[in-house]
């Protein structure tokens, strides 16, 4: 814990207890007094407390969570669960994004197509990255990877972490709207397993860009919806400050996901975020995709793409007169 | 043709749907501010007579355009969208939906109906800008869906005229999943080799643009339409610089290599008859 650097306000209390913890602790090792009972009771009020704050984390304090720079990145997960990782660059046409990275690798025996938005951590990898908002080029690289699964009968896995697609000048050039568009389409009738799984962000067409799977998973403190908390703010109230009200507007929580049946499952994170332990999510995510793989190869693909159309044909509200 | 024999055809035009303009009434084009008679301009296919700018109408005017003797079967009229996210920004969800009800006359963003094009088949999906800037929610997403799934019944070649701001936000993710799952009716549509034309209108930006818009077999466009994933506003203030001049309009879009062609509304119906008799092996005199 004392490892991030990055503290989220709402985390203040704990960090407060911990420093109090830490200055008992010189007491007692400095004057060699026994304070071992005060010790053990606050160590119990910091459990109790972040307990307490963790488990009633409001829709901002999640989103905020889910852009700690801290937290694995797609490459991060690729290392850490895979093995025989091959990058695979370019879209054959343009060139290759970075902010989007893919290739073949094994998860187990299961030989996998993986493929995910790249943020960046520092000032210069951010900026190589994109920010984890790819350009045409990215969802067109993606798509390829993807086919090329599909010749071979592979299983797809994307991981999706962006704050959107590029929103740039080249990219409407080469037709932002168009790639997210021929992704949606293709990804739905895959002819091999899909599974995709919110690691962080989900932004909007950016995150659907290669969110279309048989199965779709969120991280337990991610966020996929529409648009921004932010962006959203800033239309619906004419202000940026509006965010936290946006966020709770939005119902973009991986639980409200659930509940409103676009995802299939939340994959636990532990206390705090993945930053805190990566180790625990790294674990939780392989046993999910090992788990989904054993059924999703095992199924015939007229069957899986059957069900993958009914299962987003679903997804909706409507009222009548 | 008999009231009754069109009401066992179940074509069910409201008399509310045929427009009747007096003589003395006068608009101003919004592109080269002449007034010109209102009147002239409803039989131009609302387009300028002066500056040929296309003044932005609806599913109404694009029915009456199309379809013969502007007959038609309407589909899922009386859908309307719910509020699964009770969703409230500085007015609630329901309240914004009544008053665009109340304003458009409109039940949502979208209508779809069947009819006879030049005597063809079709089937027709038009949005309406006029309902919360065109955007699309859960009703636009199934009505869409249920029209595809009327094609593919019957056979039918499928319009989609888009004019809207993208994804509706008081919907939230699903809102963003009527993007994955008109795409993936729309994959089965072209499945059973049925044409599928996207005419973009202005405007056609966000989560339209990068779904259903994009996904033609043939991908047109009326004049001058602003067509783009994101707005220029977003785009102008991530790159810190004005845009160039005619950027995301149709013609650009043209030689980007994103439009098969931009048509003229007047000569929308006979070229759409044209090319979908081309595309279903159809004779040319039918």
């Amino acid at each position: 814990m004392e490892n991030n650097k990055q503290i989220f306000e709402f985390e203040r209390p704990i960090y407060d207890l911990i420093t109090r913890l830490e200055e008992m602790k010189a007491i007692t090792s400095e004057n060699q007094v026994d304070m071992s009972g005060a010790v053990a009771v606050l160590e119990k009020n910091i459990l109790e407390l972040k307990n307490n704050i963790y488990s009633n984390l409001n829709r901002w304090q999640k989103v905020q969570i889910s852009r700690h720079t801290n937290r694995p990145y797609t490459l991060d997960y690729i290392e850490a669960i895979t093995t025989e990782f091959t990058e695979l660059f370019g879209d054959r046409q343009v060139k290759d994004d970075k902010a989007m990275v893919g290739g073949f690798a094994r998860i187990g025996e299961y030989p996998v197509m993986i493929i995910g938005q790249q943020k960046g951590r520092d000032l210069k990898s951010r900026q190589f990255r994109n920010f984890g908002m790819p350009n045409p080029e990215g969802y067109r690289k993606a798509l390829r990877l993807m086919r090329l699964a599909e010749k071979f009968g592979v299983p797809v896995i994307t991981l999706i972490d962006t704050p959107g697609a590029y929103p740039g000048l080249e990219a409407e050039e080469r037709g932002q709207g168009e790639a997210i568009a021929r992704n949606l389409l293709e990804m739905s009738v895959l002819k091999t397993p899909v599974i995709c799984v919110v690691i962080g962000e989900g932004a909007s067409g950016g995150a659907l860009g290669i969110g279309i799977g048989d199965k779709v998973y969120m991280l337990e403190h991610t966020w996929y919806s529409v648009i921004s908390p932010e962006s959203c703010s800033s239309i619906l109230w004419r202000t940026w400050e509006k965010k936290e009200l946006a966020a709770e507007a939005l119902k973009l929580s991986a639980q409200d996901n659930l509940e409103l049946g676009i995802i299939d499952g939340i994959i636990p994170e532990p206390l705090g975020g993945a930053h805190y332990d990566h180790q625990f999510v790294f674990n939780a995510l392989k046993e999910q995709l090992l788990s989904d793989l054993d059924v999703l190869t095992k199924t015939d693909t007229p069957t899986l793409i059957q069900n993958r159309i009914e299962k987003f044909s679903k997804m909706g509200v409507v009222d009548y007169i | 043709m008999s009231w009754y024999k069109r009401i066992s055809e179940n074509i069910l035009t409201p008399t509310s749907e045929k427009k009747e303009v007096p003589d003395g009434i006068w608009t101003q084009c919004p592109g080269c501010k002449t007034a010109i008679s209102t009147k002239t301009i409803h039989k131009n296919a609302y387009v300028c007579t002066t500056c040929n700018h296309h003044l932005q109408i609806g599913s109404r005017e694009y029915f009456e355009i199309l379809f013969d003797e502007n007959e038609f079967t309407e589909m899922d009229a009386n859908m309307i969208s719910a509020d699964p996210l009770e969703f409230k920004d500085t007015k609630a969800y329901p309240d914004r939906l009544i008053d665009s009800i109340k304003k458009t006359k409109l039940k949502d963003a979208v209508r779809t109906a069947h009819g006879k094009s030049n005597g063809l088949d079709l089937v027709v999906v038009c949005m309406d800008f006029s309902f919360i800037g065109g955007s699309m929610g859960s009703v636009v997403g199934e009505k869409i869906c249920n029209a595809v799934k009327f094609c593919i019944e019957n056979r039918f070649p499928l319009l989609i005229i888009s004019r809207s701001g993208g994804a509706r936000m008081m919907e939230g993710a699903l809102s963003l999943m009527q993007m994955a799952k008109i795409s993936a009716n729309l994959a089965l549509l072209s499945q059973n080799g049925l044409p599928y034309i996207s005419l973009m209108t202005d405007p056609t930006t966000g989560g339209v643009t990068a779904s259903y818009a994009m996904l033609g077999d043939l991908n047109i466009a009326e004049p001058n339409a602003l067509i783009g994933f994101a707005g220029p506003r977003v785009i102008k203030e991530t790159i810190g610089q004005n845009l160039p001049e005619g950027f995301q309009r149709s013609e650009f879009l043209l030689e980007h290599g994103f439009l098969d062609f931009i048509i003229d509304r007047k000569d929308l119906k006979d070229k759409l008859s044209s090319l979908l008799k081309i595309m279903q092996k159809l004779p040319s005199g039918e």
